[in-house]
Parts: structure tokens; sequence; C-alpha cells
């Protein structure tokens, strides 16, 4: 059964005719070919997929994409500036070797982005329990933290 | 000139494009009409194929094809190849039994493949690989080491399903210094099977041109030109120079990325059958039963000593368990990469070592992070903390007792230590661990209930793997150099190619500062090109923390050829005599005078060659390099770990841990202090929460991220690392490779201090809360 679905990505329009069984993360990869948000489990436990829905952070993968229907999705895609002046929260992950191969790197940027709007000067422990459902199999974690903690002030509360 | 970049903190040249979701992983490849392929897996152990019906398959909506082992016999497609040859112990080979891309007529692991379904989408070809029908007559499985012998028999080629019984070491002296010893410590343990879990599944995506004859494998590999070679030259038969494979953007690898699977050669063969681009991308669910395994030893160890503590031998006898087949590298891990490890940091006379690899009904297993030497390590570092506390010596100056103290130092199991400090990483470790105060802290621990304890891992490691006549006499069936070429534009920029392979590691930028600081060119002036056999001239890949020591070499060895090259221009340009030009990061100068020039304007007149000597030199600033290693590389540290274990759960947190590493010379210690991080999480997920756990039918009860636990955020602390300089003796940098050691040292580190907290003797990884409140409560009663 194939369905029309229609939601605001990154700013702008994004609509497409999908399987009804097509979650949002397939519809952000496949049919928009925004290929930044990344799937790296089955179970809802990596975190690769998260984005923003409605200034949430959301993992695609556990949602199908009829329920985004009307929403406002952000992708890491949409995070940088127009003109590719990054993010404070992307420059403090580039700062802080905050990433090494990459892969889960959207993922917790983008939750990271969610947990700084409530958390402008978090502890060392608040990031760490805000990093439950991301994982990362490089950094150690250690790099992350301090990027979060480092991108959190710069942002002030405000994405 | 610009400021020194060795040692430099750079910024990764590589963040921007995965900070906005610009990387390129292989599943984010879309080729023009693309095509999805899902794989039957087998859900038995141990299970002969009865019938297999695959007519329903072909017909379901969006089928374009269903290949079974049948197909690909028929095709002559071969088995997987093994890359090393271990000679037994009676002088015969290893038994080598067919490892077939598709299953033909018995699978022997869940998760074996049985067919490939290809459709227009990934949805239709897994819809239909349902309804493919398969009657199985369930054999019986085996999956436990211990128990592979004398279990129903694996392969017919194996009837008492082992690979082969490997011995290094002097055993009549071994065994006579166990007869003199004053004191014998023994400990009996499991090293326990892990999944590496790169957070990027595999993924391959292949396509076939009819114009050209040739195919485009991208895959998401760790060694493109070795996935190249072992794919052409002994599965498909096929040209090497019509295949090109690129990895591009991969994420992670930690070893399992560096063998030929399967589905890479599935998916090759079946886009020129269609004429259509064929890919695959794991999930996490196949990802657990599909990629090779790591570890899996059991093994029984002795430490001979005398009465002060001197080590006098060391007898280790180890089962270790290959899986179902032989993975790409399996067979050298437990062999050349382990026993060889078993000297450690110190001058133990006489080793011995036994090594029995066996077939079991479980997936492959094959180098995990640190591969061999994890388990070597974990082997000496918990012997030796053990003995101490039996003789009620302290574990540091047990340790001190015992250092290899001089240079080189030929140990009894074949490796030659070429250079190190062990005291120097050891000290440093103690001061930033704050060791004095440990008693103070454990009574504060006490106060709040908790048990608090402290744990040493003096490690080595041999790295910069390796010199090619070497590894070819221990078995190798490749060479293990590396390649590199420096291509210096004409208005002096440049682009590097390295046979190395970054997923994660920083090539990118590592590379880039070793070849702007002797170029003095900005960073942004250098690039790094990688992971595509149709760039990069040769490469034997990333693994064993290689890339810097043996990748960087030949980057090296290139660049002394483009300023040799440079002198001469120069020395035409500036009308001197070549042995008068001094080079120093891109200024050339005629020795004793003011006249110089600078590297961009060398490059210029080798590309603009008007005033230049086209009678003895040819134009252009381009020139490659393959460097082979004399000797492996051997980085080495100590690894300080505190825990607390909390009485009434079990619970073990680690409190502080303290590296101190030598990698020799340190190019960018920001990278390098992220690749420790990383591996030390490796190493404690090891140690607390990382386990296999097969049941007796065979199959996988830890198969995804619910039940198998990999570190989370809160797993960890804020790691407190520091690094000792010896510089490797046999390269120009000085260097001997960090991505491993974290990963090698911390297991054992761990154990030691839950040990040390609970007061027992051993207990088995992982320290799980279930597995430490039992030993409390076995100890209380």
């Amino acid at each position: 059964m194939s369905v029309k679905v229609s939601m605001k990505v990154n700013g702008k329009p994004a609509a497409a005719d999908v399987e009804a069984r097509t979650l949002l993360v397939g519809f952000i990869r496949e049919n928009l070919r925004l290929t930044g948000t990344h799937v790296g489990c089955d179970t809802a436990q990596c975190g690769a997929c998260t984005v923003l829905m409605n200034g949430k952070a959301i993992k695609s993968c556990s949602i199908v994409a009829m329920q985004a229907e009307g929403a406002d999705i952000m992708t890491i895609e949409g995070v940088a500036k127009p003109d590719g002046t990054l993010h404070p929260m992307q420059q403090a992950f580039k700062e802080n070797h905050g990433l090494q191969c990459g892969f889960c790197t959207p993922g917790m940027v983008m939750n990271a982005l969610d947990f700084a709007k409530s958390h402008p000067n978090p502890s060392e422990k608040e990031v760490r329990e805000s990093l439950e459902g991301n994982l990362c199999r490089c950094t150690g974690y250690h790099n992350i933290v301090k990027s979060i903690m480092a991108g959190a002030r710069a942002m002030g509360g405000k994405i | 000139m610009n400021a020194p970049l060795i040692g430099a903190r750079i910024q990764r040249k590589e963040d921007y494009r995965f900070l906005t979701g610009a990387g390129q992983f292989t599943d984010d490849v879309a080729l023009p009409g693309q095509t999805h392929a899902a794989f039957l897996r087998s859900p038995h152990a141990h299970a002969k194929i009865a019938s297999l019906s695959i007519e329903k398959a072909r017909q379901a909506p969006g089928v374009l094809a269903v290949y079974t082992g049948a197909d690909l016999a028929a095709a002559k497609v071969g088995g997987l190849p093994c890359g090393w040859l271990i000679t037994d112990v009676n002088g015969q080979p290893m038994k080598e039994p067919p490892f077939p891309a598709l299953a033909q007529d018995k699978v022997r692991y869940v998760g074996e493949r049985i067919a490939v379904v290809i459709a227009d989408t990934a949805a239709q070809a897994r819809d239909a690989a349902e309804l493919i029908d398969v009657d199985y007559e369930v054999l019986p499985a085996v999956t436990e080491a211990s128990r592979a012998r004398g279990a129903a028999a694996i392969h017919d080629l194996a009837p008492d399903n082992t690979c082969y019984v490997w011995a290094l070491g002097d055993k009549a002296a071994t065994d006579a210094a166990f007869a003199k010893a004053a004191h014998v410590t023994r400990l009996d343990f499991v090293n326990n099977r892990l999944v590496p879990n790169a957070i990027e599944p595999r993924a391959a995506n292949a396509t076939y041109s009819r114009a050209e004859g040739s195919y485009t494998l991208y895959v998401s590999n760790q060694n493109p030109h070795v996935e190249r070679l072992l794919m052409t030259a002994f599965v498909l038969g096929l040209p090497e120079n019509k295949v090109r494979v690129v990895a591009p953007d991969v994420g992670g690898g930690f070893g399992s990325k560096i063998y030929l699977y399967p589905e890479d050669v599935v998916v090759t063969w079946a886009s020129k059958q269609l004429n259509r681009a064929v890919k695959w991308t794991s999930d996490r669910t196949e990802a657990f039963v599909s990629d090779a395994h790591g570890r899996d030893h059991v093994t029984t160890a002795e430490l001979a000593l005398d009465k002060n503590g001197k080590f006098l031998a060391l007898r280790v006898k180890t089962t270790a368990n290959l899986g179902a087949y032989l993975s790409t590298f399996a067979s050298c891990i437990p062999t050349i990469l382990y026993a060889t490890l078993l000297a450690g940091q110190y001058t133990t006379p006489v080793i011995y070592c036994e090594v029995t690899a066996v077939f079991t009904n479980t997936t492959p297993v094959d180098a995990y992070r640190g591969a061999g030497r994890p388990e070597a390590t974990y082997v000496v570092e918990r012997l030796v903390e053990t003995a101490a506390r039996e003789m009620k010596i302290d574990p540091v100056e047990i340790r001190r007792r015992n250092f290899i103290k001089s240079f080189p130092y030929q140990t009894p199991v074949a490796l030659c230590y070429d250079t190190g400090n062990y005291e120097a990483t050891l000290g440093a470790a103690l001061d930033m661990a704050d060791v004095g105060g440990f008693q103070k802290r454990k009574d504060e621990s006490l106060r709040r209930g908790k048990l608090r304890g402290i744990g040493y891992a003096c490690y080595i490691e041999a790295c910069g793997i390796a010199p090619s006549n070497v590894a070819g006499s221990l078995g190798a069936r490749a060479g293990l150099f590396e390649a590199g070429e420096i291509r210096v534009h004409p208005t002096g920029t440049v682009t590097v190619f390295t046979g190395s392979h970054q997923h994660g590691q920083g090539h990118e930028t590592t590379f880039a500062q070793v070849v702007a600081d002797r170029l003095g060119l900005a960073i942004e002036a250098v690039d790094i090109v990688h992971g595509d056999t149709s760039k990069v001239l040769f490469g034997m890949g990333t693994y064993g923390s290689r890339s810097i020591a043996v990748g960087g070499t030949a980057i090296v060895k290139a660049l002394d050829k483009i300023v040799a090259k440079g002198k001469k221009i120069a020395a035409h340009l500036m009308e001197a005599a070549e042995g008068d030009i001094e080079y120093d990061r891109g200024v050339f100068k005629v020795a004793g005078t003011d006249k110089q020039k600078m590297f961009g304007e060398v490059a210029f007149a080798a590309y603009v060659p008007h005033n230049y000597p086209l009678d003895k030199l040819e134009p252009g600033l381009n020139e490659n390099a393959f460097y082979d290693p004399t000797n492996f590389t051997f980085p080495a540290g100590t690894y300080v770990c505190e825990v607390e274990v909390d009485r009434d759960t079990g619970t073990t947190e680690v409190v502080a841990f303290t590296a101190v590493d030598d990698f020799g010379k340190v190019i960018n210690p920001m990278i390098v202090e992220g690749q420790v991080h990383g591996g030390l999480t490796q190493g404690i997920g090891q140690a607390l929460t990382e386990g296999c756990r097969y049941d007796e039918q065979g199959q996988l009860l830890s198969g995804s991220f619910n039940d198998y636990c990999i570190p989370r955020a809160t797993d960890v602390p804020n790691f407190k690392l520091d690094t000792r300089e010896t510089p490797c003796t046999h390269n120009p940098l000085g260097v001997k490779g960090c991505g491993e050691a974290g990963a090698i040292g911390a297991p054992a580190a761990v154990m030691n201090a839950i040990t040390d907290a609970l007061g027992v003797k051993d207990m088995p990884m992982p320290a799980t809360a279930h597995a430490v409140w039992r030993s409390l409560q076995k100890k209380a009663a």
C-alpha cells in the first residue's frame, strides 16, 4: 500500500509516495537522499538515526514516515548555516576531537542540540546520562562529553 | 617557513564532512539501476540441507534473481581463501576446509548464507527471501572450544574438528625451569568471545560495465587492494585490472572489515549476471552473526618464579575457537600474533606455548582490535599480578624486578624488541594515578559501603606488521609492505595517495602533517587520498596499528625522492652543484650563501621546464615508494585501573583509569589520545560488559545491542593519559603505532583491579554485576 507523506525537512517542503511501512529514516535517506542520517542497528539502541522532530530529538528508525506527517524535521544536513559555517555544537565536536569514523556523529550532534536547549551549562554526569541512547565505538565518549559540554555553553540554551 | 607540524594538535581535516552529513559511506552510494540483495541465512548451527526450493521467491514482486550455492558451484566460483598457512607441530599444514560463499549441501553456523535474493527494493528482497523453503536435517552442534574435539565432525577434512596443534618455544627447557621453581602460579581462564560492532554495519555495492568488461565494488572494508586480490585471484578468477574496489568512508572497522566476506563475492558476481548494480547492507542482527568475531580462547597458564619473585619460565596451553570456517587471517591470530607476545615486558628466560585451534558451529573468529596481543597480555599480566599477591610482593615491585632494561632484546618467543623504557611509563603512571594515596581512597570507599581495588597492566604489543620475509617464513601468503605516492602539482600543492585506509584514525590529518611539515607547506595544501584501487597504486591496508609505521614510512620514502629530485632542480636553477644544496622544510639553499629557492618555485620549474636540465632530468614532480619494514614496532605502556564494587548489587564502576603509553614519536597528540580513549573503552567493555553467549544448539543469545552490551557513556570514566617517547629505531619517523594499545592493556588492568577489590584469585570476563555479586556471595558463604 502506497501513501503520500509530506512534511518540512530542513526548512523546505518534502513529499513522496511511500509504502506505508516506510520508516522515517528510510524516507529521509532513500526518498530525499539526505544520507547524513545513519542506521546503525535495528533495535533503537544506537541513536545514529537521531533527527529533530518539531525540535525534539527522536530516533527516525522508530517511527514510520506517516507519523511525521506535517512535522518539522531537522537532519544533520540542516544544522550548519546556509553559507556552510558550522553550528557551535558542530564546531565544538571539531575542536574537541569528538568524532573519529564519523558514523555515529550526526546522531550525537542532533541529540546534543536537543539536550543543550535545556542544559546550557551541563555537568559531565548530565552529559554522560544524556548519551544513554547513543552508541559510539570509536571515541570512548571522553571527547564527545567534552564536545557537548563546550557546545552547550556556546549555544546558551538556543538552537 | 611554517611552524613545525609534527607533534602539533591539528584539528582534523576530515571532520567537516562528517559533521555536516556529507560523509559518503557505502550504503550512501546509490548507483544507476540500483538493485538490492538480501541473504537467506541458516537458522541452524549444524544441518544438512535436504532440499531447497526457491520458486516462490523467484515469483515474488520485484524479484530479479535468486541464487544458491549450486549456481555459484556451476559458475566455478571458488571458496574464500585463508591468508595465513600455519604448519602444525608435526610439520603438517593446517586443515583448510572449503569456505563456500553460499552453503553447499550443509550449513555449519547460525547466520551462514544459503541463498541470495536480488530485487528492485531492499524490502522486496527481504520479503522474498522469507519465501524460500528449506528442509534441514539438523545435526548435533558444538560451540565451545573445549568440547570441539570429539564432537560431531563439522568438516570432512577435519574429523576431530582440529585445524592445527601448534607450538612455540623450548618445551624441555621450560619444563626443567618449572621443576626448579620456588613458586608456581597457575590460572585457568577464558578470554571471552567478542563481537566487534563497528557502528556502521558492513555493506557492499557492486556494478558491472559490459562496455568495459569491468566491475566496481564499493565496500565497507579496511584494505581494498587486499580485498581485490583475494577476490579476483582466489574466488572469482577475474583479471585484477578489470576490478576496481572502493572503500569510501568506513564507519569503524576494529579488524572486522579486514576480511573478504561472502556477501562481497556474491554481489560482485551477481552484478555481472544481472548487468545491474547490486547492493547489500547488513542490519545489526545480521552483523552479530556474520561479522567475524574476536578472541574466544580457553587457556591454562603457569608462571614459575624463584624465591625472590624473579620469573623463571612461562608455560601456556590454549585452545582457540576459530568458528565454523577459516576467516581471512583467522589462523595467525592465536599463533603468530599471540604466543610471540608472551614475554611481555619481562626477562622470562624460557617460554613454551601450545595452541590447539578448533572448528565449532559458531561464527568465524578472526582479528579484533589487538588480535592475539590482548589475549597474550591478559595471560601475562593476570599471572604476574596473581603471583605477586601469592608471594606477598608488591605488584609494582615484582614487575620492576623482571623488566627488560637493555635493548635490543631478543625474547625466547621469536621477537626482538628494538627499544623501550618500561620504567619510564610505569613511573609516570604511578605518579599520575596517585598510587600512594590509594589506601586512603580505599578506606573512604569502604565507609560508603564500596569495595575499592587497584590493578595494573604493563603491556607490550608488536605492531607495524610486518617484514614480509619474516611473515612469509611464518606462513603469510601475502606481503605486508605499504605503498605511497606524492603527486606535487605545478603550483606547489600536493596530493598524497596512500595504501593505508582510514576508518576513524584521522590519516587525512596525520599523514598531511607529515607531508606538509617536510615540504614546508600549510596543511591545507596537502590532501590525502586512500581507499580506491583505481587511484592508489597499491596498498596492504590498515590493521595491527600499522598505518603510521608502515604506510607513513612509505610516504616518507616518497618524500625523500621528491626532495632528492628537487635538489637537482634547485641546483640547476641556482647554478650550483647538487652536492651544495641543503634542504629544510620547503627551502632549498646553496650552502654557505644566501641563495635559496622555495619548494613551490622548484615544483613550478618541474612542470614549466623552460629553465630546466631536460637532458639529465625528467620534468614533473611525482614519486612513489614501497616500504617493507625491517622489524615490528613495539609500543608498550602501563595502565592503572581503580574500581569500586557495590557489595549489594555487584555493580562495578571504573572510577579512575590512567594510561601512560610509549608510542615512539607522536605526530598528533590529540588524535593519539582519541585512539587510546577508544581502545581503552573496548578493553573495559571486554572486562565488564561484553561477552558472546551461545546456547547448546548454537543459537547466538547475545545477538543484539539489547543483549550484547558495548559500553555506553556512563560505563567509562574520564581517562588520564600521557605518553613517554622512545623513538622506534628502524623507521624514519620513529613511530610505533597507537590504535590497539588501549584494547590490549585494559582488560588485564580492570580484572586485576576487580580481583583486588573482591579479594579473589580470579573471576571470568565479563565481570557483570551478576557475576561479581555471585563471586561476593560465594566468598561470604
